[in-house]
């Protein structure tokens, strides 16, 4: 078990990452640059700039040997690294061995239904993550893929196979509209929407709506509702300004997308479906 | 009499808490029950405290009548007849509840509602309808939220039709615990109860597997707080010793272990012999009550309880922690000593022989009490890891499972949850299951947001404590303990888990 991933948080209990009580993984790094992200210092590795070093009001971080080191028994938690970091990134991160992270989730698994493995985009770390199934199914736990789709997934069958399913983002279908959203395409993402319900393997689609961009969330919304089986929750998280980078600000704004409004598009997918559809 | 003039001047209190607390300044004059100096100066020192017993106990402190004896054979002293339908034993127990004597004047148990009513379940509409009215009847009769009813293990439609009232009713009163079983609880029932908790914060969750383990073949109940005792049996007295207080006599550690502990332990047991012989050969209770002639309760199965209160601050003073961030709760050292202390506070309670408690092995047991509002900080309830330092919810669990195991006589603590958890109440089942598997004997929780709120055991309206500041009268008597221990103890400001 030499493997290792990066990971920039783990939540030991969550409520929002799947059926039950979760312990939820974050991994750091994402091929996507989404102008909404709402934590967009998991995009990148860091580069041992140190320019955040100087900044740290408890003197948590410090360079050893090139690489920035974060001392979390000194850390506060102030976040004031992440706010001064220009690569979207952040030193706050763990590097994990497969065996590590499977004994934190030991001491937490009497409180959990499973874990689940977010990002960033946590199929970066596709292999660590296969070693790291293989070890909790052996504590009887259920183990989610929470992903952008942004690989194909048909290339990952093994992981697949051992894992309870992905919970997967489709952030729009207009493949121009993504490109701008996220700087990447579209086309992966809906080939694994399709590719994840013929083998039993999609849990739930989540779609962001975005405030005053009508057209692209009735897009993706009727296109989803459509494509997606009955069986399969589609959730529709409203756009909420909170964490979002000055550069996504400045396009979405400080607004969120109101309960009445998000409901209209729930009405949408409604007529197309007879699936759940759930606003968050 | 100024005491009496200001018990009959106070606007807050009700016509029936004025005759309580006339009462019991007319028990505090008396001086037949014998008391030891030693007792008495602890008492002064605040170390001990006799939990508002008075001088002169004419009645066990918790009474757990077997309400299966009235359902079965009625009662002749009151002519109940054995109930036929759900209205006759509603009504039979609405009668008998007022004449179930208690500390508080209230019965601390109305015994479990799953078994007592599914015989007469015969109607939904019928039973919903007579479970509605003797749920009111109980909030503004048995004005006191240390009432306590049961429900559970197994699932039933009598218990969906509490659960179902409990949460649309929104009343402090009674107390109610689901006794918990992973063995015998569906998920689907438990997932139904922590959607209840959450709206109107309980039922709370006991711990059947270890309490039934105690009881052995014997039947328990939750009682009061979150009592554990005897089922047609109860408790005869309350005793506490505050371990902070008593810390501070105390040259070191090992010198509290090893003197200061065990001669206050022995004080405290002495007055359990003196106040239990008084109630069982002075009072007249076990010789003429109708609840011992009619077999609803036998003296052999009560017990003494043994009261523990601020185990928290007495190891951080101990161990000279000055920062309780980092003390009690968040350091393996701290950890050990707590559950020295308690080890030690076992030892001598079990190698003490107790009077008359012959069905409880001749024992008095264990209680992590939950604090009383003139307890203030300095006392956190029982074995909790103060409130404002609070760690990560796993290991706020897992701390305080180790200290539950010798708490026969119950221990617990609450777990405040934010409005995301509403939406997933089988995450908090999962978390509850965990907590008790770890050997935890009870959780309670309850959402942030609601105006029932639990204080440190026991429920109040906030609304009710408004109505206190406001100098107007609350029906519910605890609402006065509910006000002072949110003000001097910081009671509902228990850390809120997110996620």
């Amino acid at each position: 078990m030499s493997k290792t991933a990066i990971v920039n948080k783990i939540i030991p209990f969550s409520n929002v990452d799947g059926p039950g009580n979760r312990t939820a993984i974050f991994f750091q790094s994402c091929p996507f640059r989404c102008l909404y992200c709402h934590n967009p210092e998991t995009i990148n590795l860091c580069v041992d700039c140190g320019e955040c070093i100087p900044t740290c009001p408890t003197h948590a971080l410090s360079k050893v040997n090139g690489k920035v080191v974060w001392d979390s028994s000194k850390c506060v938690d102030c976040d004031t690294c992440i706010k001064v970091c220009k690569h979207h990134s952040s030193p706050k991160v763990k590097t994990y061995d497969v065996q590590t992270l499977v004994a934190y989730i030991k001491e937490h698994a009497l409180f959990i239904s499973g874990i689940t493995v977010s990002g960033g985009e946590c199929m970066n770390y596709a292999d660590f993550i296969y070693d790291l199934f293989v070890e909790v199914k052996k504590l009887g736990l259920t183990c989610l893929i929470d992903s952008n789709g942004a690989y194909d997934f048909k290339q990952y069958k093994p992981l697949l196979e051992i894992s309870d399913g992905v919970m997967l983002d489709v952030k729009a279908v207009d493949e121009a509209f993504h490109q701008k959203l996220c700087r990447y395409s579209n086309k992966v993402v809906l080939e694994n929407l399709e590719y994840l319900q013929s083998i039993g393997k999609l849990v739930e689609v989540r779609t962001v709506l975005l405030p005053e961009e009508d057209e692209q969330n009735t897009k993706t919304v009727d296109y989803v509702s459509k494509h997606l089986e009955a069986s399969i929750p589609y959730k529709l998280l409203r756009y909420r300004p909170y964490g979002v980078r000055p550069e996504g600000v400045s396009v979405f704004g400080m607004k969120t997308v109101s309960e009445a409004e998000a409901n209209a598009y729930k009405k949408i997918a409604l007529m197309n479906r007879q699936g759940q559809v759930y606003v968050v | 009499m100024s005491k009496v003039h200001d018990i009959i001047s106070d606007p807050t209190l009700t016509y029936e808490q004025q005759v309580l607390s006339l009462a019991r300044l007319a028990e505090n004059m008396d001086d037949s029950l014998a008391r030891d100096p030693e007792w008495i100066e602890a008492l002064n020192e605040e170390i001990l405290c006799d939990l508002g017993e008075g001088l002169a106990p004419y009645r066990p402190r918790y009474i757990v009548p077997d309400y299966k004896v009235l359902m079965e054979k009625g009662c002749k002293f009151l002519n109940i007849e054995a109930p036929t339908d759900i209205w006759e034993a509603t009504n039979a127990l609405l009668i008998f509840y007022k004449h179930v004597p208690s500390i508080t004047s209230f019965p601390v148990y109305l015994g479990n509602f799953s078994k007592l009513f599914a015989p007469f379940d015969t109607d939904e509409k019928q039973t919903k309808k007579a479970l509605r009215l003797f749920l009111q009847h109980i909030d503004s009769t048995l004005t006191d939220s240390f009432v306590h009813a049961n429900i559970g293990p197994e699932d039933n439609r009598v218990s969906r039709i509490i659960l179902e009232l409990t949460e649309e009713m929104q009343l402090a009163i009674p107390n109610i615990t689901l006794l918990y079983n992973p063995e015998k609880t569906s998920d689907d029932f438990g997932v139904a109860s922590v959607k209840c908790m959450l709206a109107t914060s309980k039922p709370s969750f006991a711990n059947d597997v270890m309490y039934q383990q105690d009881a052995g073949s014997k039947e328990y109940a939750i009682v009061s707080c979150y009592n554990s005792l005897r089922v047609g049996g109860g408790g005869y007295t309350l005793p506490r010793i505050r371990l902070y207080n008593a810390s501070l006599k105390a040259k070191d550690a090992n010198d509290f272990i090893t003197h200061v502990l065990p001669n206050y332990v022995q004080i405290m047991l002495k007055n359990m012999d003196q106040r239990i012989r008084y109630i069982v050969e002075e009072s007249s209770f076990f010789k003429s009550n109708f609840l011992v002639k009619e077999g609803f309760v036998k003296q052999e199965n009560f017990t003494g309880m043994f009261g523990v209160v601020g185990l928290a601050e007495c190891v951080n003073h101990l161990l000279d922690s000055k920062d309780q961030n980092a003390g009690y709760g968040h350091n393996e050292e701290a950890t050990n000593l707590g559950l020295q202390i308690l080890d030690t506070i076992h030892d001598l309670v079990v190698g003490h022989k107790g009077l008359y408690c012959e069905g409880c092995n001749d024992t008095y047991v264990m209680h992590a009490q939950v604090g009383i509002d003139s307890d203030g900080t300095e006392n956190s309830p029982g074995v909790r890891i103060p409130i404002g330092s609070e760690p990560e919810l796993r290991d706020h669990i897992l701390l305080e499972a180790k200290m539950h195991k010798h708490f026969v006589s119950g221990v617990g603590d609450i777990f405040k949850f934010d409005e995301t958890w509403t939406k997933t109440p089988e995450a908090v089942l999962q978390i509850i299951k965990g907590a008790l598997t770890s050997g935890m004997r009870y959780f309670s929780g309850y959402n942030a947001d609601n105006d029932v709120v639990r204080v440190t055991g026991y429920l109040v309206k906030r609304s009710e404590i408004e109505k206190l500041r406001n100098n107007e009268a609350s029906l519910n008597q605890v609402t006065m303990f509910g006000k002072g221990a949110e003000e001097k103890g910081k009671a509902l400001s228990r850390k809120i888990y997110s996620e």
